[in-house]
Parts: structure tokens; C-alpha cells; sequence
């Protein structure tokens, strides 16, 4: 697929929490055919404390609106900079970036589970979205730490079924994702998850353990996000690999972690 | 119409736009968003006689105005790049220049010399500065004495153009330079990442894997600008100047401190598009100041 340079435009910036925000840009060209699980290098517009680029999961592409979603965490000065941006700024961007999580076979009764943690929730509405769109039944498992940290629960609904764990118990099991009952009462085809390290290999695990199909998609520090650089490497069974482009999603039978 | 043309001894360039090793790929990984022959030269990643992993994750960490990095020289061997990379290249209309590196003199002069063969390779730099490797690297390059050595094998090994690309970690590079040009290098190419740290004071634990990398970007400008000043005037043979070059203007400071091409790198992760507008740029820069040819304004430093 071909990489694309975009000038997008900020249509709304909503605050979905203490520290994520949805970000909806439009783009006056259109929008470039973008796969679920593939990532966006954004520019930091006037931010002298940051340098490089950030990278960002698509979080949602709707075509027939115009409409391309980011969620935000904010965990330093450039993604603080970036939650401040005003609707109708334009922002720079690199796209579509990264391989894709892999579509399922043909067979729609497959039963999917997409697992995600914190705000790597994100590229699993968009393809939760695009199983759903291609009529598969896809189901998520989402988990945080407190229910004021859980976001985008309403759309994953539209998608499929929606099961919680918080870590305090404010909504949804006490615990981890890991321990959801949900996992001892269905026997899932296939996993794919995405959120902090932790929590994916703790799902690797399981899914390892009951010998499920299974993709993650990893966060890293990045540089140019194109495969130059050579700085966001992680160790897989084909050695030292770089996350923007043989990744972000690995099978975990590929990683070494 | 002004000429862009440069010459770097034997080697043309087209523009004297080029761009840094490791900061580029092979090139290729550009081509969705410019036209790559348009630059005067691609400097490909680091290449070694061996097959190297690099440094474990963390290797990078983002710093004010730069980047500290170790990656380690990351590459699949000299033998690789041969058989893989170099007949992808080949119909890019631009030099391709191999980054050469090595742990012992052997090493450096056996790349060399496996890359004699390329018709389509007009030069090799030598990269005695590499801050992020245990053994050889920058140790080849923080002496006279080895520097001299290192060169003058790989002198009698190579028969293309040899550019030297030279470390900031030393007290006097304007020495180093002139140990490489005695020892036959045809360019020397400067600065190479400083040496330098990040902490994470929360965790009380070093940003990288190595503890310490090399930094680069708009960071280490004036530093870059200083050394390829006072080793252009020392030398005779044709500077390269890299270091934080971001903009066309950045460029043109280093041309008129001395250097008769510059290198883009860390500038091109931010920007993939940026070394056309660097050389759109100076082709700007000189028509308004009535300047008909790049090379008038090598040097034209006015102090």
C-alpha cells in the first residue's frame, strides 16, 4: 500500500477522560483505503519540547462521512500538545503505516474475541467494525483499571457483544481481562488484542495454553515509522525486526517476549 | 538557470544534497513519497562483513531538539547487501554510496573490497566514528594513528571514491582529518552522533539499552558547523557537512563554512520529503543572490 503525506483537518476533539481524547480529523482529498491495525505518524504541530513524529493506531475510518479517529492518551509533552489541538487546525500525516491484523478464513461462524487494555483499545474498533461489516460476530473484552479509564464502550456495542474487567471492580469482573469468566465458557477460534505489554502477554499466554489462534499489536518507541531508522526493533523468532513495518501486529507464535 | 552540479573529487553529484547513512534505508523505503533520484546521493545504512543484530530495545530516546540513538549497526552483511539490495539499486538514477564499517582493519578492508566489484557503487564511507558499537567504530576514529592505519589499507583495498566520515568525540578533529587525508581518503564526511545519555529519573534507570548513544538532529548544529569549519580550512581535500541540517538554510551554512555537500539525516524522519525541498531550496537561495553556480558558495564564509 502505498505510504501517503496528508494534511488532515480536525473536525472535533472530544475529551473522553482525564487523559484520552477522541480526535476526529477529515481530509479534503479523501481518505487513503486504511486496514485495521495499521498506524498513522503524526506531526506535532508547534511543540518546541518534542521532535519526532508520534504514532498513532487508527482507531475508526469512517468513508462515507470522511471521517478518521485517533485516540489520544496523553502521557507527554507531544501527546499533551496534540490534545490541545483546535477543530478545524489542520495536522500533518503519514499513512496508512504497518501491516494489519489478519482477516479470519471465510468461515463467518468463527467465534473472535478482540481484547484490549487502556487506550490500545484502539485499532480494535476499527476492526471490530470490519469483521462486523463482513458478518462475522466478533466480541470484545475490555479492561482497565478503573471504570472512569474505560472508553468507546458504547461503540464497541454496535459492533458485537462487550465484556469488562476493571482492576477495582467499578464495572464490569474484578481483575485482569485474563481472568473475565467469559474465557472458561466460550472456546474462541481466534484472539487479538492490543494494550500494555503486560496485559498482551498475559493473554499470549492463554492463548498459547489453549492453542488459539492469537495476534497482538505491539507499541514501541518509533522514529520514522517507515523502516529507516531501524530504533523500534523487537525480537522474533526471524531475529531483531523493526515494529513499524514487519509490525505492529505479530503472531505470537513469532514473538520472543 | 543555476548549475547545481558539485564535485566531491572523482564523484558527481547532481545537487550537493545527500542523505545519512541510517537515516535513509536502502533508499527504497522513500520511494512512495519522492522521486530518489533526485538527490545527489543516497549514503545506505551501515554495512559490515558480518550479519549484526544491533543493540537490544530501548535504542532510541527523543531528546530536546534531537534524538539519541544505538542502533548498532544493524545490517545483513556485506554479502547481502550484493546479492539483495544492490540489484534493486541499480536503476536509481543517483550515486549510491555504501556506509562501511567494521570491528578490526581486516573487516573494514574486506567490505571494501567486496564492494570493488559493484559497477554501480562510485564511492564507500568509511565510518570510523560509530559511537554505538563495542570494539572498532569510533576507537578507529578518536586517534591519528589508527585512523591512519584503517584508511591507508582500505585505500590500497578500494579503487572508487573514499569518503571518511569522521567522529565529534575528540578534542581536535581538524588532526584526525588531516591523518585520513594523508592516508589517502579522496572526502571526508562530518559529524558523525555526539556521545551522549538519557536518564529516566522516575525509574533511576538509563533511556537506552547501552546506557549511552549518539545524538543527532538540530541539537548538535552549531557543534556540526564549528568542526566543519575549522577542518575545511586545514584540508585540501572536499568536506561533507552533516549535523542537524533540517532546512535548505541550515544546508547552505554548512556550504558556506566550507563544506561542497552536506547530508540530510535525522531531518528525513520528520519530513521523507525533506532533502527535495533542501534542494529546492539552495536552487532558490542562489538565484537570489545572484550566485550561478553551488560551488561559489563553498567557503564563502565572510568573517
Amino acid at each position: 500500500m502505498k505510504k501517503l503525506i496528508l494534511d488532515l483537518i480536525l473536525k472535533k476533539n472530544i475529551r473522553l477522560n482525564e487523559q484520552v481524547y477522541l480526535l476526529i480529523f477529515s481530509s479534503e482529498k479523501g481518505l487513503p483505503e486504511i486496514l485495521p491495525g495499521q498506524f498513522a505518524q503524526v506531526k506535532i504541530n508547534d511543540s518546541p519540547a518534542t521532535f519526532l513524529r508520534r504514532p498513532f493506531s487508527v482507531n475508526f475510518v469512517d468513508y462515507e462521512n470522511n471521517e478518521l479517529w485517533l485516540l489520544i492518551q496523553v502521557v507527554g509533552a507531544g501527546t499533551l500538545k496534540l490534545s490541545e489541538t483546535s477543530p478545524g487546525a489542520s495536522v500533518n500525516m503519514i499513512l496508512p503505516l504497518g501491516n494489519s491484523f489478519s482477516f479470519p478464513d471465510e468461515k463467518k461462524d468463527e467465534k473472535i474475541l478482540l481484547i484490549g487494555g487502556g487506550s490500545g483499545i484502539a485499532p480494535l474498533l476499527f476492526f471490530g467494525s470490519w469483521l462486523f461489516d463482513a458478518g462475522f460476530s466478533p466480541e470484545f473484552l475490555i479492561g482497565a483499571r478503573s471504570s472512569i479509564h474505560l472508553v468507546e464502550v458504547d461503540e464497541f456495542k454496535k459492533y458485537g457483544n462487550v465484556y469488562i474487567t476493571t482492576e477495582d471492580g467499578t464495572e464490569g469482573e474484578k481483575g485482569f481481562v485474563t481472568d473475565h469468566s467469559i474465557l472458561k465458557k466460550r472456546n474462541y477460534d481466534r484472539i487479538y488484542s492490543c494494550g500494555p505489554t503486560p496485559m498482551m502477554k498475559a493473554v499470549g499466554a492463554y492463548a498459547e495454553n489453549n492453542n488459539i489462534f492469537c495476534e497482538v499489536s505491539l507499541e514501541n518507541t518509533m522514529g520514522c515509522g517507515i523502516g529507516a531508522c531501524l530504533c523500534c526493533v523487537t525480537d522474533t523468532t526471524q531475529g531483531r525486526v523493526c515494529v513499524c513495518t514487519e509490525g505492529t501486529v505479530f503472531n505470537i507464535e513469532k514473538l520472543k517476549w | 538557470m543555476v548549475d547545481l552540479k558539485v564535485d566531491v573529487g572523482k564523484l558527481h553529484l547532481k545537487n550537493p544534497v545527500m542523505t545519512a547513512s541510517g537515516t535513509f534505508g536502502y533508499g527504497m523505503e522513500y520511494s512512495d513519497f519522492i522521486d530518489i533520484s533526485r538527490i545527489g546521493g543516497i549514503i545506505v545504512k551501515g554495512t559490515t562483513l558480518r550479519k549484526r543484530e544491533g543493540n537490544p530495545y530501548p535504542r532510541m530516546k527523543e531528546t530536546a531538539s534531537g534524538m539519541l540513538n544505538a542502533v548498532g549497526l544493524q545490517n545483513k552483511g556485506v554479502d547481502h547487501f550484493i546479492e539483495h539490495i544492490y540489484p534493486q539499486l541499480t536503476n536509481v538514477d543517483t550515486n549510491i554510496i555504501v556506509n562501511v564499517s567494521g570491528s578490526t582493519i581486516e573487516e573494514y578492508v574486506e567490505t571494501a573490497e567486496k564492494l570493488n566489484i559493484l559497477e554501480k557503487i562510485p564511492a564507500i564511507e568509511l565510518n570510523i566514528s560509530c559511537p554505538n558499537v563495542k570494539e572498532g567504530g569510533m576507537l578507529f576514529g578518536t586517534s591519528c594513528t589508527a585512523a591512519k592505519e584503517v584508511v591507508a589499507k582500505v585505500r590500497r583495498a578500494y579503487k572508487n571514491v573514499l569518503i571518511v566520515k569522521l567522529s565529534p568525540n575528540v578534542t581536535n578533529i581538524s588532526e584526525i582529518a588531516q591523518a585520513v587525508e594523508e592516508a589517502g581518503a579522496d572526502a571526508i564526511s562530518l559529524i558523525n552522533t555526539v556521545l551522549g545519555m538519557a536518564i529516566d529519573a522516575e525509574t533511576r534507570k538509563p533511556c537506552l539499552s547501552t546506557v549511552t548513544g549518539g545524538l543527532s538532529g538540530p541539537a548538535i548544529k552549531p557543534l556540526a558547523l564549528r568542526m566543519v569549519w575549522e577542518t575545511a580550512r586545514d584540508v585540501k581535500i572536499p568536506v561533507i557537512g552533516i549535523g542537524g541540517i533540517m532546512n535548505a538554510a541550515d544546508a547552505i551554512e554548512f556550504m558556506l563554512a566550507g563544506a561542497s555537500a552536506v547530508q540530510v539525516g535525522t531531518a528525513n524522519f520528520i519530513d521523507p520529503t525533506v532533502t527535495i525541498k533542501i534542494i529546492e531550496g539552495i536552487e532558490d537561495y542562489l538565484n537570489r543572490h545572484g550566485y550561478t553556480s553551488v560551488s561559489d558558495i563553498v567557503g564563502a564564509l565572510e568573517t
